[in-house]
């Protein structure tokens, strides 16, 4: 690309924000009410990890891997790459993503057995920016209620959930944050050039989960 | 940028003169100086290579027409050029790197029983020359024509190895014009070399109130050369209309037959004896009618081209 200095990030933006937001419905009336469950699905990861339960690492693992495979085929494959080029390579990434997760879950799992309580409340800080802040930030943003991104179904949630089980856990591989780090900044830099007034929720989640690893690497933990 | 930098005249009144008559269009006469001659007929600008007329407002199709398979969306779509064919509207631009416009476009055409106005304007868009006619086709087929009127190289994306693909195309009669586009002032000595250089029939690039680097030398050369010369981005994304939205419409606008903002944006770039068309995008009924009215009614002159810029430079 030549004079590359000249691009901004909405030169990049193939799609209005009405096309997206309607793309986010229909993807959710189609699998409607699934929502409900992967919803309860998440808690229940939650509250696993958060109470340390016998396998607790091995199942959020697992589940986790099912959540990003199928959002890789069902969102951003099948949808999402309609209007926007790009969400073939989102797909593949995510894909990975799952690929990661299913294989530390298959050699033994996250490892809950307890960790400082700051990095704990820090994942349980990104934990309720996925199950409640997204949503809720979507409705004060004026959209509607069929337009609402639910974690284990939308990728934004999703990863932001993801990140928050990671830091909850002992210690979990520097390379699962690497996708989900990536995928926060790539979704909040497309809602900041939609004028998305919640753009910030997913740069500041990359931000704090970014900050947790390099600061957990810096003491070599 | 405060002033307007002085517009060159025609390079030859006659040349201009003679295409007009003989099309019977000579009081559509797009110049400054004769701005106040123009009738109540849509704006029709020949194209200079062949002199076929076309109508001076089209239809864009980026972003707004990228709606994937979402069948509402996609009907307003289809209104969107019903609309635009009821007003006399004939080409309308896309390209492959729009995600889905391309045959969001081909099912609107489909819809409508395939317009015979149509002027089909698309682009090759890719790094390998070896794989453009393989694109070509992809894209012949999702608007589901059967040849394009126009294909421009996109950007200029690897000019050097399209360019004698779309002559060859041209040559034989698979394809009627061949240009290059470029944006927001990318690249424009490069472009400025390739329309020196090779014949081309169209150009495409930026202009609009706010974005007027192309009057220094692309649209003198555009002219020079015969070349038609399409504008994009004249709202600059609608970054212009929506700065303005809160503005009221100061009452001098009434003399050039303005009712909205956009047509007195659009009627700016008109007023440019070298373009041909300028290419809106939208997804809406209303403001494609009101697009395709600039084209009527009489032009701006000069001093109140200058009117205009200093307006628009104070609250956009």
């Amino acid at each position: 690309m030549s004079e590359w200095w000249t691009y901004r990030p909405s030169d990049f933006l193939l799609f209005a924000p009405r096309t997206y937001y309607r793309l986010v419905e229909t993807y959710n009336a189609e699998w409607w009410p699934w929502q409900a469950v992967t919803l309860a699905a998440a808690l229940a990861l939650v509250a696993l990890s958060w109470r340390r339960a016998r396998n607790a690492g091995r199942v959020v693992a697992l589940v986790l891997a099912f959540a990003w495979g199928f959002i890789a085929w069902r969102f951003h494959w099948e949808r999402y790459a309609t209007i926007n080029w790009a969400a073939v390579y989102f797909a593949g990434a995510f894909a990975l993503q799952a690929t990661l997760l299913a294989w530390t879950g298959l050699v033994g799992g996250l490892d809950y057995g307890g960790t400082s309580r700051r990095r704990r409340y820090a994942g349980l800080a990104l934990i309720v920016t996925a199950l409640a802040v997204v949503p809720f930030a979507a409705l004060a943003a004026g959209r509607p209620w069929r337009q609402l991104e639910i974690a284990g179904l939308s990728p934004d949630p999703t990863a932001i959930l993801t990140l928050g089980l990671l830091l909850v856990a002992r210690r979990a591989h520097w390379a699962l944050y690497a996708v989900p780090v990536l995928w926060c900044l790539a979704s909040g830099l497309t809602l900041w050039t939609m004028k998305a007034p919640d753009a910030f929720i997913p740069l500041l989640a990359a931000l704090v989960a970014a900050a947790a690893v390099v600061s957990l690497r810096l003491r070599g933990r | 940028m405060t002033s307007l930098p002085p517009r060159r005249p025609p390079t030859s009144r006659r040349q201009a003169l003679g295409a007009l008559v003989a099309f019977g269009a000579a009081a559509s006469l797009p110049s400054p100086a004769i701005g106040q001659a123009t009738s109540e007929k849509p704006l029709v600008r020949p194209i200079p290579s062949s002199n076929e007329p076309m109508p001076a407002v089209g239809l864009g199709t980026w972003i707004t027409f990228n709606v994937g398979n979402d069948r509402a969306l996609r009907e307003q779509c289809t209104a969107v050029m019903r609309a635009f064919f009821e007003a006399g509207g004939r080409l309308i631009d896309s390209s492959p790197m729009y995600g889905s416009a391309q045959d969001v476009v081909g099912d609107g055409l489909v819809r409508l029983g395939h317009p015979r106005a149509l002027f089909a304007a698309d682009k090759v868009w890719i790094g390998a020359g070896a794989r453009g006619p393989e694109q070509i086709e992809t894209s012949r087929q999702r608007w589901r024509v059967a040849r394009f009127d126009l294909l421009q190289v996109h950007n200029l994306l690897a000019w050097q190895e399209h360019l004698p693909t779309l002559m060859a195309m041209k040559a034989e009669g698979r394809l009627r014009y061949v240009g290059i586009t470029t944006s927001e002032g990318r690249r424009h000595r490069e472009f400025e070399q390739v329309m020196r250089e090779h014949p081309l029939d169209f150009v495409q690039f930026s202009y609009n109130v706010l974005d007027r680097e192309a009057e220094a030398r692309l649209l003198p050369l555009a002219r020079e050369r015969r070349i038609a010369v399409i504008v994009n981005r004249p709202f600059r994304q609608g970054d212009l209309t929506r700065a303005l939205a809160r503005q009221p419409l100061p009452a001098w606008t009434a003399e050039i037959g303005c009712s909205t903002w956009a047509q007195v944006l659009l009627k700016f770039i008109l007023a440019h004896p070298a373009v041909t068309c300028a290419i809106p995008a939208t997804s809406s009924v209303e403001h494609v009618r009101e697009n395709l009215a600039a084209a009527r009614g009489p032009l701006p002159d000069a001093a109140m081209l200058k009117r205009i810029v200093a307006h628009v430079e104070k609250f956009a």
